[in-house]
C-alpha cells in the first residue's frame, strides 16, 4: 500500500476523492448504489477508456492527439464499405479491419511530426480538419444503418435480474475495454519499448543520445493510439447500430480531459492505465450523479469543467507542504 | 592477462586536428590517458576541449593523419557506436537522465534499449542498478523518482549508468559546477573509487583547486594547441592559470580603505528563523564587501531577504539612513537595490531573447515615449551605453543571449541590472561556470563599478575570490557572522583554515 502511494500519488488521489464522491451521490440517491448503474456506467464508457489508453501512449511520449475520435468515424465508414467488399466479415476480421485502419491513420500522423518536425499538436489538428473534411465530402453527410447483424447484434457477456425486475448486463465493448486497457499497461510497463516511449517522452535528447529510435518512438505511439481509436470506433457503431459521420467529433477533448485528468503529463513521461480509468470514471460518475439528482444536462459541462481544474491544479500541490513553510534551496 | 603485465593506456591518440570552415578548431594536439587515471583536460572556454572530445567518442571525425588508439587497438575510424562499445562514455553537463523515471532504471537504462520489445524485468534492474552503485561505494534509493534527487545525486546515477554499459574511460563535462563544497568531495571520493578499480576518468573543470587535488596528470590546450602534459604534483593554481590563458594573471589583494565613504547598507540584527540569525553589518559607497561561508551557511537566503523575496524575522535593513520594509523585489528595486543571481542561466536570463530585450527587461517603464509605448530609440541607447561600458562581446544586440559566451552573458546580466541604476549591487557567485580569463574581465568591472561609487556585496563561496577582490571580508557560518577581516591584514591560509574547519 505504501509503495502504491509512492509510486502513483495522482491515482491515489484521484481514487479517494472518486470513493468520497461516490459515498455522498449513494447517501444522496438511492439508484447511486445499484447494480444496474454500475453496469450501465461501465457499458457507456468503455468506448471512452478505449480511447483513454491510446492516447495515453501518446501523451506518455510527450506528444498530443487530437484526431483519434475523427479518426475512429473515418474507421467506422472504411469499415462499413469494407465489410460489404468482402461479404459481411465477422468480429475477427471487424477487429482486424477497424484495428488496422486505426493503425494506418495513426501512422499517417507519426509520419508527419517525424519526417517534418512538425509538432504534434499542430500535425493532429490538421489532420483532424483533413480527416473529418474528407469524411463529410465523401459521405456527404449520409448516416449508414446498413450494418452487418453481428455488428449490430446486441452481444451480452453477462446479465442479472435484480430484485425489481430490472436487468442489469455487461456488453462486449466492456470486455474489449478491459483487453485494450491490459494490452496498453503490458506495452508500457511490462516491454522495454514502453518504458523507451517513457524515457522519450521524458527528455529527449537524452533519449536520441542513449539510442532510442525516435522515429520508431513516434510510429509506436501514434499507431497505437490511432489502433485504439480504430477499435473504439467499431465498439461505438456496436453501441449505437448506426454510422454517423459527425456523431464522434468533440469527444477527443472530453478524453483528453480525462486522461490528464489521471495524472498524465502533457510535457510526456508521466501517466498510467488505472489513471486513465479512474479519470474517465470519475467524469463519468460525476455526470451520472449530477443526472440522478436531476440537475440540468447543460450544467454538466460546467461541473466537469471545474472539477478537471480543480484536480490539475491541486494534483501539483504536495498537501504535506500546506502546513510546512518553504524553505530556501541551500537551507 | 598475466598479473605482471602492464595494463595498455586506456587512450592514445595523437597528431589530431579539425578543421571547421577553415579554422583550426584543434591543431596537431596529443592525448594519452593511462588505465585507471584520473586526467585533467584544461584550458579555456573555446580552446578546443570540446572539439577533442566529440572526436574520442567519435561524433566528429578528425583530419586524415591522426593516430588512434583506444585500450592498446587501434581504429582507423570512430563512431560514436564503437567508442562507447571500447568502454568511453562521456558524462553531459546536462547528464541526460530521465527525471521521470526511477533511480533503477535510470542505471540500468541500457538494459531497456533495442527496436525490438522484450519483456521489462524490474527485478533485473534492481540488480544491475544495484552492483553499480556497490561499485562507486554509493548507496541510494533505487525506486526513488530520479526527479526527486538532487543534482549531486544525479551526477551519480550517471556515472552508475556509465559502468552499466562497462565503461573503463568516463568523461566528466564539468562535474562540478552545480555542486556544494561537500557533495563535491563526494564526488571527487567516488572519482578516486573508479580509478582505483581500474576506470579511468577525464575531468573536465573549471574549478582549478579540484583539478588539481583529483588528478594525476594535466593536459592544457590553447587555442587548439596543445601547450603541453604536466604532472599535478608541484603545480600551482597559479601556475595552471598562466598555462592556460597563456597571461600572466596578477593576484593582488585589491583591498583599499573605504572606511571613510559614506554609509550606504546598514543591516542591524537581521534575523529569519532557519536560515539566518542576527546579521548586522554596513557597506559603504564605492566598497566591495566579500561574503564568503560554505554553502548552506545562509548567504543566498541573506541575499533573497536583503532584495525583498523573503521577509525577515527581526532586524532593521537601512539604506542611506532610511528605513526600508520590502514587501517584494519590485520594492527592492525601485529602492535601489539590484541582485545578480546566482543560477544566472536559469533565472538571470531569458536565453532565446535578444541580448538588447534582455537588457531592458529591468527598466521597460524607464524607455517608454510617447503614449506609454515602447521606445525603440530610447531602447537602443540603453542598450548600446550598457554594451559598451562594460564591454560586452557581442555580434549584434538582436543576437540571442544564448550564443554569448558564460563571462559575456553574466555581462549581460549586470549590463540588465546596472540599467536600473542601483545604489547596492548584490553579487551572488558571479564567477560560477565561467573560465579563468572571463573570471578576471569580471572583476576588473566589479572594481571599476566600485570605483564609480556602487556599494557592491560579492558572494562567493570561493575564499580566494573574496580574498583578492573585496576591500573587506565577512564570513557567514551557521547563519551567523563568524568573522570580519581585512584582506590587507588577515592572510588566503587564516581565511580559508576558519571557513573549510
Amino acid at each position: 500500500m505504501h509503495s502504491f502511494l509512492r509510486a502513483y500519488p495522482t491515482e491515489a488521489k484521484l481514487l479517494a476523492v472518486l470513493i468520497l464522491i461516490c459515498i455522498g451521490l449513494s447517501i444522496a440517491s438511492p439508484d447511486f448504489l445499484t447494480l444496474v448503474n454500475f453496469t450501465s456506467l461501465l457499458n457507456n464508457n468503455a468506448v471512452n477508456v478505449i480511447w483513454a489508453v491510446g492516447l495515453l501512449v501518446v501523451l506518455i511520449a510527450g506528444g498530443i492527439d487530437i484526431s483519434f475520435a475523427v479518426a475512429a468515424s473515418v474507421v467506422q465508414y472504411l469499415c462499413v464499405y469494407a465489410f460489404a467488399a468482402i461479404g459481411g466479415g465477422n468480429w475477427a476480421i471487424g477487429f482486424l479491419f477497424a484495428g488496422g485502419f486505426g493503425l494506418a491513420l495513426g501512422l499517417i500522423n507519426a509520419f508527419l511530426i517525424h519526417q517534418f518536425r512538425i509538432i504534434s499538436i499542430v500535425v493532429t489538428i490538421s489532420t483532424f480538419n483533413a480527416f473529418f473534411g474528407l469524411l463529410m465530402f465523401f459521405s456527404s453527410g449520409r448516416f449508414l444503418y446498413n450494418l452487418p447483424s453481428w455488428w449490430s447484434g446486441r452481444v451480452i457477456l453477462w446479465e442479472y435480474q435484480t430484485a425489481s425486475g430490472t436487468w442489469a448486463e455487461l456488453i462486449l465493448p466492456v470486455l474489449v475495454m478491459a483487453i485494450c486497457m491490459a494490452a496498453t499497461w503490458v506495452l508500457i510497463r511490462r516491454t522495454t519499448t514502453g518504458r523507451q516511449l517513457y524515457a522519450f517522452g521524458d527528455n529527449p535528447e537524452g533519449a536520441r543520445r542513449a539510442g532510442i529510435s525516435i522515429g520508431l518512438m513516434q510510429a509506436i505511439a501514434f499507431g497505437w493510439c490511432g489502433m485504439m481509436a480504430g477499435i473504439a470506433g467499431l465498439m461505438q457503431a456496436h453501441i449505437t447500430k448506426e454510422v454517423v459521420p459527425n456523431a464522434l467529433i468533440g469527444r477527443e477533448l472530453e478524453v483528453l480531459a480525462a486522461v490528464v485528468l489521471g495524472g498524465a503529463r502533457l510535457g510526456g513521461g508521466r501517466g498510467s492505465v488505472l489513471g486513465c480509468f479512474l479519470g474517465v470514471l470519475l467524469v463519468a460518475v460525476t455526470q451520472n450523479g449530477l443526472n440522478l439528482l436531476g440537475v440540468s444536462p447543460y450544467a454538466f459541462k460546467m461541473v466537469v469543467g471545474v472539477i478537471i481544474l480543480l484536480a490539475i491544479s491541486t494534483s501539483n500541490l504536495d498537501p504535506a507542504r500546506l502546513f510546512v513553510p518553504r524553505k530556501g534551496r541551500n537551507a | 592477462m598475466p598479473a605482471d603485465a602492464v595494463p595498455p593506456d586506456a587512450l592514445r591518440f595523437s597528431g589530431i586536428t579539425k578543421i571547421f570552415g577553415g579554422v583550426k578548431a584543434v591543431d596537431d594536439v596529443s592525448f594519452t590517458v593511462g588505465a585507471g587515471e584520473v586526467h585533467c583536460l584544461a584550458g579555456e572556454n573555446g580552446c578546443g576541449k570540446s572539439t577533442l572530445i566529440k572526436i574520442i567518442t567519435g561524433v566528429y571525425q578528425p583530419e586524415p593523419g591522426a593516430g588512434m588508439e583506444i585500450f592498446g587497438q587501434t581504429y582507423a575510424q570512430i563512431s560514436p557506436t564503437q567508442a562507447r562499445k571500447a568502454g568511453i562514455a562521456v558524462i553531459w553537463q546536462d547528464l541526460a537522465l530521465f527525471a521521470e523515471m526511477t533511480v533503477a532504471e535510470n542505471i540500468a537504462f541500457e538494459t531497456m534499449l533495442g527496436n525490438r520489445p522484450r519483456a521489462v524485468s524490474y527485478a533485473r534492474l534492481h540488480r544491475v542498478a544495484a552492483a553499480a552503485l556497490a561499485r562507486l561505494d554509493v548507496e541510494l534509493d533505487l525506486d526513488a523518482r530520479l526527479g526527486s534527487l538532487p543534482i549531486a545525486q544525479r551526477q551519480i546515477v550517471a556515472i552508475a549508468r556509465a559502468l552499466v554499459s562497462d565503461a573503463r574511460l568516463i568523461f566528466m563535462d564539468e562535474p562540478t559546477a552545480s555542486l556544494t563544497q561537500s557533495e563535491t568531495d563526494a564526488l571527487l571520493a567516488v572519482v578516486r573509487t573508479l580509478s582505483a578499480r581500474g576506470v579511468a576518468v577525464v575531468f573536465v573543470s573549471h574549478r582549478l583547486a579540484e583539478v588539481l587535488e583529483i588528478s594525476s596528470r594535466v593536459t592544457v590546450l590553447r587555442d587548439g594547441r596543445l601547450v603541453g602534459v604536466f604532472p599535478t604534483a608541484g603545480l600551482t593554481q597559479s601556475r595552471l592559470t598562466e598555462l592556460m590563458t597563456g597571461t600572466v594573471i596578477t593576484h593582488d589583494v585589491m583591498a583599499r580603505d573605504t572606511g571613510h565613504n559614506p554609509e550606504v547598507l546598514r543591516i542591524e540584527g537581521l534575523t529569519r528563523a532557519g536560515e539566518f540569525g542576527d546579521i548586522s553589518f554596513t557597506l559603504r559607497a564605492g566598497e566591495v564587501l566579500g561574503l564568503t561561508g560554505l554553502i548552506g551557511a545562509g548567504r543566498t537566503e541573506l541575499c533573497h531577504t536583503l532584495f525583498g523575496m523573503t521577509r525577515p524575522d527581526r532586524g532593521r535593513i537601512i539604506l542611506n539612513g532610511q528605513d526600508l520594509q520590502l514587501r517584494s523585489n519590485r520594492d527592492a528595486v525601485a529602492a535601489g537595490i539590484a541582485y545578480v543571481s546566482e543560477d544566472r542561466l536559469a533565472l538571470g536570463l531569458i536565453q532565446p531573447q535578444s541580448i538588447a530585450d534582455n537588457t531592458v527587461l529591468s527598466v521597460l517603464r524607464q524607455i517608454t515615449g510617447a503614449g506609454g509605448l515602447l521606445s525603440s530609440r530610447k531602447k537602443d541607447a540603453t542598450v548600446s551605453h550598457w554594451i559598451s561600458e562594460l564591454a560586452v562581446k557581442i555580434g549584434t544586440p538582436a543576437d540571442a543571449v544564448s550564443t554569448l559566451s558564460g563571462g559575456n552573458q553574466q555581462r549581460v546580466v549586470l549590463a540588465k541590472w546596472l540599467a536600473t541604476r542601483p545604489k547596492v549591487l548584490l553579487l551572488d557567485c558571479p564567477t560560477v561556470g565561467v573560465d579563468v580569463g572571463a573570471r578576471a574581465g569580471i572583476f576588473r568591472i566589479v572594481r571599476a563599478l566600485a570605483e564609480k561609487g556602487l556599494a557592491i556585496l560579492l558572494v562567493s563561496d570561493e575564499v580566494p575570490e573574496v580574498f583578492l577582490n573585496a576591500d573587506r571580508v565577512l564570513h557567514m557560518a551557521g547563519g551567523r557572522i563568524a568573522h570580519e577581516w581585512d584582506p590587507r591584514q588577515t592572510g588566503l591560509p587564516e581565511m580559508e583554515a576558519a571557513v573549510y574547519a
